[in-house]
């Protein structure tokens, strides 16, 4: 059985203060010290878990990003991937979602996969459509937002499922109320999965383990050996332009009102609150 | 103008708000959306689900000029895969500036799904849509909010994700009567087949999570005591909402370590935050100054807090949460004590 883990190196702030963005407005990924995406090391995590059940599991950590971005690899494989690829090429940078999903695709379909693995959402962009873009360009279903996993055989048909638990949306007032159930959805293989932090902390590696990643293979890919064309992707190919990035405005007082002990600030409170449909 | 696709999301229409007939409340987020899609187009609602007369005269107050509903074997589940379908099937034929679908993790995978079939640019979570010199310009926030980022499209049909309540729904001065349309979806749903095995509606009891709860009501040293404290836990479940604490309150024990609010804490950014008996020291404001609407209710009238919230009660927290708690009863039409066993 074939797992891809998909992986990103997300860079973390010295100090709250600092911007991300580099001069020309994209996410600055090269200044910044990194480290491999919370939700990815629980992904591996979960990986790691299925290998354990089952024979002949073989798990690929697979990365798109500039060269620091290794590590987010190293990492992945000191937590049990057993190899690792990394998709480097200078026609990269400045990538939208589209295009990473398109390269990440690629590279998932050249590695031959039954299960695609990732963190839910990236700590630096926050938008967790990578997953199901990618998922969508390999023509498989997709069950986001995981917080626990298993693969199981379906009993019917004998065929290989993975099965989640997730926090799942139900019609509630006015429109659908996130988190209001608890969900277990199943899909066929092969399908992609993220899970969230909540699937369960990867264990902290044994010296061994650390050891033997040092072996484990790490092959780096360009474009061309995806056979993805260069005007497809980069700062060029992006379908969006950021025009500015500006400090958002500090909040100022509203109203203050005295209560007078017999619910007039009650009153008032309630009105306000009407008014912007919070009650 | 061209059109803007708007993917339909109804709720239930829930009880009577005051001033606020049923209808429009079962598709709040639905006439959100249009009223952001106003601005840069021509509204087109996608209904995924049933979608009757009455559905369609209130889209139409919104704005909607046309309503698609799906027939075919999309129809029959409202899954992402059917939504995503069914709006690329409708953007197939009318080519739209833009597709808004409302922000939420469901409506995330929608969106990307929908992006890749069009090969269209995708913008999540996006606070503010409006029209500018070159096209439409959409605002996001980045960084917990620290950050507004502007971004145009540069080719094809942008889809957007809306946060809710980025913007207040307006009827339009005079509303049309929309043309409405069936359209048949070859769903290719099969290939995609998610199996939901169960559901289950998480207890009554079980407060949303302060980080994604889109109420959070939080208690401080000006609650008093720890039996006084019960009251931000009523005051909380009537909202629906989460029960966070000040660095003081998480000290004295009133409340659990993980729902103390602030710089090394947790961090929130619900739609309302409620802070009674919080003085508003710079390192709990670190943790929920982001938070949508921010009211304060605190003996102090130099208390910090009240400079950076909406609404500010100066007064008792002890009279004056028992009151709002009764009139939020009031309007809803039941009794207090409902209020908080309600499931």
């Amino acid at each position: 059985m074939k797992i891809v883990v998909l992986v990103k190196h997300v860079h973390v702030p010295e100090t709250p203060e600092d911007p991300p963005f580099a001069a020309d407005l994209t996410v600055d990924r090269i200044g910044l010290r990194g480290r491999l995406n919370e939700a990815d090391e629980h992904a591996v995590e979960q990986a790691r878990r299925i290998a354990c059940r089952r024979r002949d599991v073989q798990i690929s950590a697979l990365t798109m990003g500039p060269a620091g971005a290794v590590a987010a690899l190293r990492r992945a494989l000191v937590l049990g991937a057993d190899q690792g690829v990394h998709v480097l090429d200078d026609a990269l940078p400045g990538s939208d979602a589209l295009a990473t999903s398109r390269v990440l695709a690629a590279a998932v379909r050249r590695l031959g996969f039954d299960l695609v693995l990732c963190g839910a959402v990236s700590a630096d962009s926050g938008t967790a459509v990578v997953p199901t873009m990618v998922a969508e360009r390999l023509g498989v279903p997709s069950l986001c937002f995981a917080d626990a996993v298993r693969v199981g055989v379906d009993g019917a048909d004998g065929v290989d499922e993975v099965v989640v638990r997730r926090d799942a949306g139900a019609v509630g007032e006015g429109a659908v109320v996130e988190g209001a159930v608890v969900e277990e959805a199943a899909a066929f293989l092969p399908a992609l999965v993220s899970v969230t932090d909540r699937c369960g902390a990867p264990r902290y590696p044994s010296i061994h383990a650390v050891a033997e990643a040092r072996h484990k293979l790490v092959r780096t890919w360009a474009l061309a050996d995806l056979g993805v064309p260069r005007s497809q992707v980069g700062k060029q190919a992006a379908a969006t332009v950021t025009r500015t990035v500006n400090p958002c405005p500090r909040r100022h007082a509203g109203d203050v009102v005295r209560d007078d002990g017999h619910g007039c600030g009650a009153a008032g409170l309630a009105d306000f609150l009407a008014e912007r449909h919070l009650i | 103008m061209g059109s803007v696709l708007v993917l339909a999301e109804r709720g239930n229409p829930g009880s009577d708000m005051d001033g606020r007939p049923i209808g429009d409340a079962a598709y709040l987020s639905t006439c959100e959306l249009l009223t952001v899609a106003r601005r840069i187009g021509e509204p087109v609602v996608v209904c995924c689900g049933p979608c009757d007369a009455a559905d369609t005269e209130l889209l139409s107050r919104y704005g909607a000029t046309r309503v698609f509903t799906v027939a075919g074997p999309a129809a029959g589940g409202c899954t992402e895969v059917a939504r995503s379908e069914a709006l690329v099937a409708v953007a197939r034929r009318l080519r739209p500036t833009a597709v808004l679908i409302a922000s939420s993790r469901e409506g995330g995978q929608v969106a990307a799904r929908v992006a890749v079939r069009l090969d269209s640019a995708i913008i999540t979570d996006a606070v503010d849509v409006y029209p500018g010199p070159d096209g439409l310009v959409a605002v996001q926030e980045a960084c917990e909010g620290r950050y507004a980022v502007e971004s145009g499209v540069r080719r094809g049909t942008a889809v957007i994700t809306v946060r809710a309540d980025a913007v207040q729904p307006l009827r339009v001065a005079k509303p049309a009567e929309p043309v409405t349309e069936c359209i048949e979806v070859k769903s290719s749903s099969a290939a995609y087949g998610v199996r939901v095995i169960s559901r289950t509606a998480k207890p009554a009891g079980e407060r949303p999570d302060l980080a994604t709860a889109p109420v959070v009501v939080a208690g401080g040293r000006g609650v008093g005591s720890a039996g006084a404290f019960e009251l931000i836990g009523r005051v909380a479940e009537a909202f629906g909402g989460a029960v966070g604490g000040s660095q003081a309150a998480a000290e004295q024990g009133w409340c659990p370590q993980q729902a103390r609010i602030d710089q090394t804490g947790a961090s929130v950014r619900p739609r309302l935050y409620l802070a009674c008996g919080i003085s508003g020291s710079v390192r709990h404001r670190a943790g929920m100054q982001h938070a949508r609407t921010i009211v304060a209710i605190d003996k102090d009238p130099a208390a910090p807090i009240f400079r950076i919230a909406d609404y500010g009660v100066i007064g008792d927290l002890r009279q004056v949460l028992p009151a709002l708690l009764a009139e939020i009863a009031r309007r809803r039409g039941i009794n207090v004590d409902d209020l908080t066993t309600e499931a």
